[in-house]
């Protein structure tokens, strides 16, 4: 029974990446450039849900933070790329820093910051947890949004624009059905990396820490520093999906680490359904599905998706991947 | 002088900040709920304050509307939705209550448009007086102060000499018991739910009258009283009232006095600017100190695991 079901979600889950990836190319086979867009972002919101959900869904910790690393991989992606615009050193002291528009050089260097950020974050709000730990994310997230807005050296508010999407050797990231290639090639492997590290003792030790703390500790193990590690890990994707988004929209601007995109990356991981590795995939296209359709059928479509997701939390908690496989949370 | 009157601005906006943290405090310790649409009721009663005193020319009609409303929105968002999440977990209630923020936001920009409403304050309120020591300080920022005493030590008579008091307080401590001993739960949360949201109705309406009133006006201030409930400890009013202060005059003096220590500490252009940068980020430092010192927050029972 448990492998027939176990064979239903891996269906589930192939098929909603076949989905995506049917789409993208139709998209562009049928010259519809705009459509290949919106299934790049909803790839790369996927990948930000799919690092959102390491710590939310099999870590039990609920962030409403997670906006803060997304903003700092844009924000790392758009200050190399108009330094390297400029032709001027990011920092000189202790020594210098160039630009870059390379995003192979991008990508670690905007992983390296949001997880640092993640570990300095995450070591002060694990020492609370429950209703304290979503208070205290939310309120060190906002805290480097009102940085950022009152920080004029990158724009502040007006947000930071750069002209040339950076580059990646051997493809031309301008044509988007490219860039959604790459994108949909990072999220494949952070699902196999979810995959991989929620069957690995480090993944079982996590999931046991969010079901029995105190049994955990029994056995030997710290959910302090498996907590941790998971939230460190979990920035550190989210951080990669800040650094394509920048690249997709050629801007980064305060509102990427504002509370309403802690929420909405929230929302990608529910909608499709917590703790399911392709869940916040799921979860993200139709978020983008619902933001083209009800946004066409009235200018105040979001308090007819807030009616949605009420309706989904109040009745359906299983999320989208529940309804089909008639399962629900984290079995 | 400059000091001093920054210090009253501290006071004022901490005094606002504990109407909010109030009602949060109160329902978490009381219900065990997480709240994200608190600032919806905040703005609810902004905007009911605003069209009453335009429509029948009074602020105070206005004032009583703004906390009608609130209790009435409050009470009904319980019945319909709230009181389904009590037994569910935070995530579910987090994401309950955002879904409600979209709903609350896209209504009152359905209902009153984008652009924002402004309050006048009757006569016998605006103009400034002439305090002790010859500084000039606007009456209203006064009266807000006021309001703000005088509901903390509303709350406190209500908390610990009412019936209704007693049993806030039991519910904290033991709500299977109190419903055996015939009380009914439903109507009590009701009620403290309904209380919160006057309380965050008051607020928007007041704070309404001396910036502008409009979508979205609830959400910064909802994070500073989310700062503030951690740094006083969950459920605690006395702690949402001290916290309030704290966070409100760190924030203005911080504003006020930052900038320029740092030009004068080291005399360089951006210096001025990194000093209003970090000043906006002082009350999350000083959030952080408190974790780091005391994890359940200053007047938090001990073992903040709930």
């Amino acid at each position: 029974m448990r492998a027939m079901r176990l064979n239903r979600d891996a269906a589930v889950n192939l098929a909603i990446l076949a989905l995506l990836v049917a789409t993208a190319i139709g998209a562009h086979v049928l010259g519809k450039g705009f459509a290949v867009t919106l299934a790049t972002k909803a790839a790369i919101f996927g990948l930000a849900g799919v690092g959102l959900n390491l710590a939310l869904g099999y870590g039990g910790l609920v962030s409403l933070g997670h906006a803060a690393f997304f903003g700092i991989g844009g924000y790392v992606t758009g200050i190399l790329a108009s330094h390297a615009a400029a032709g001027t050193p990011v920092a000189t002291l202790p020594f210098a820093v160039m630009g870059s528009n390379e995003m192979l050089g991008i990508w670690p260097a905007a992983m390296l910051a949001s997880g640092l950020a993640a570990l300095v974050i995450g070591a002060l709000s694990l020492r609370t947890s429950g209703v304290y730990f979503i208070m205290v994310t939310l309120a060190f997230a906002q805290m480097l949004y009102y940085f950022a807005i009152s920080w004029p050296r990158y724009g502040g508010e007006d947000g930071l624009s750069f002209y040339v999407r950076n580059s990646f050797p051997g493809l031309n990231t301008f044509a988007p059905i490219q860039y959604f290639a790459i994108c949909a090639v990072l999220l494949a492997a952070a699902l196999a990396l979810t995959a991989m590290v929620t069957q690995s003792r480090f993944g079982l030790a996590l999931q046991a820490a969010r079901q029995n703390g105190q049994r955990t500790v029994a056995v030997g193990i710290r959910p302090y520093a498996v907590r941790l590690t998971a939230f460190v890990l979990s920035g550190t994707i989210v951080g990669l999906a800040g650094a394509l988004y920048a690249d997709l929209n050629r801007f980064v601007s305060p509102a990427m680490l504002s509370w309403h995109m802690s929420g909405e990356i929230m929302v990608f991981v529910i909608l499709g359904g917590v703790g399911r590795l392709c869940g916040p995939v799921a979860g993200a296209a139709l978020f983008i599905l619902l933001e083209q359709v009800l946004g066409g059928v009235s200018d105040y479509w979001q308090a007819l998706l807030g009616l949605l997701l009420l309706g989904i939390v109040l009745f359906a908690p299983g999320g989208l991947i529940g309804l089909v496989t008639r399962r629900g949370r984290h079995a | 002088m400059l000091l001093a009157e920054q210090a009253l601005n501290g006071l004022q906006y901490g005094m606002m900040l504990f109407l909010m943290a109030a009602g949060l405090t109160l329902v978490f310790g009381v219900m065990g709920l997480i709240n994200l649409a608190h600032g919806a009721l905040y703005m609810t009663g902004a905007f009911a304050c605003a069209a009453v005193a335009a429509a029948s020319g009074s602020f105070w009609l206005g004032l009583a509307a703004s906390l009608v409303a609130a209790a009435a929105a409050g009470a009904l968002v319980e019945m319909a939705v709230i009181r389904r999440l009590y037994a569910r977990d935070h995530l579910d209630q987090v994401l309950a209550t955002f879904a409600l923020i979209l709903v609350f936001s896209e209504g009152t920009r359905w209902l009153f448009g984008s652009f924002p409403l402004y309050l006048t304050l009757p006569p016998a309120l605006s103009g400034a007086v002439m305090l002790p020591g010859g500084l000039h300080y606007p009456l209203f920022r006064l009266v807000i102060i006021g309001f703000g005493a005088a509901v903390a030590l509303g709350l406190w008579w209500l908390i610990a000499r009412t019936r209704l008091g007693i049993r806030i307080r039991a519910g904290e401590a033991d709500r299977e018991m109190i419903g055996a001993l015939g009380v009914d739960i439903a109507r009590l949360y009701t009620i403290v739910f309904a209380l919160g949201a006057a309380l965050a109705g008051l607020a928007g309406a007041l704070v309404g009258t001396i910036q502008s009133v409009q979508v979205g006006m609830g959400e910064p201030v909802l994070i500073l009283a989310f700062v503030v409930v951690v740094i006083g400890g969950i459920g605690s009013i006395k702690g949402a009232f001290i916290g309030a202060l704290l966070v409100g005059m760190t924030d203005t003096l911080g504003k006020a006095l930052l900038p320029g220590l740092l030009s004068r500490a080291w005399d360089a252009a951006g210096a001025n600017s990194l000093g209003a940068s970090l000043a906006s980020v002082l009350i999350y430092v000083l959030m952080a100190v408190v974790l780091i010192l005391r994890p359940q927050g200053l007047f938090g029972a001990q073992g903040a695991e709930r």
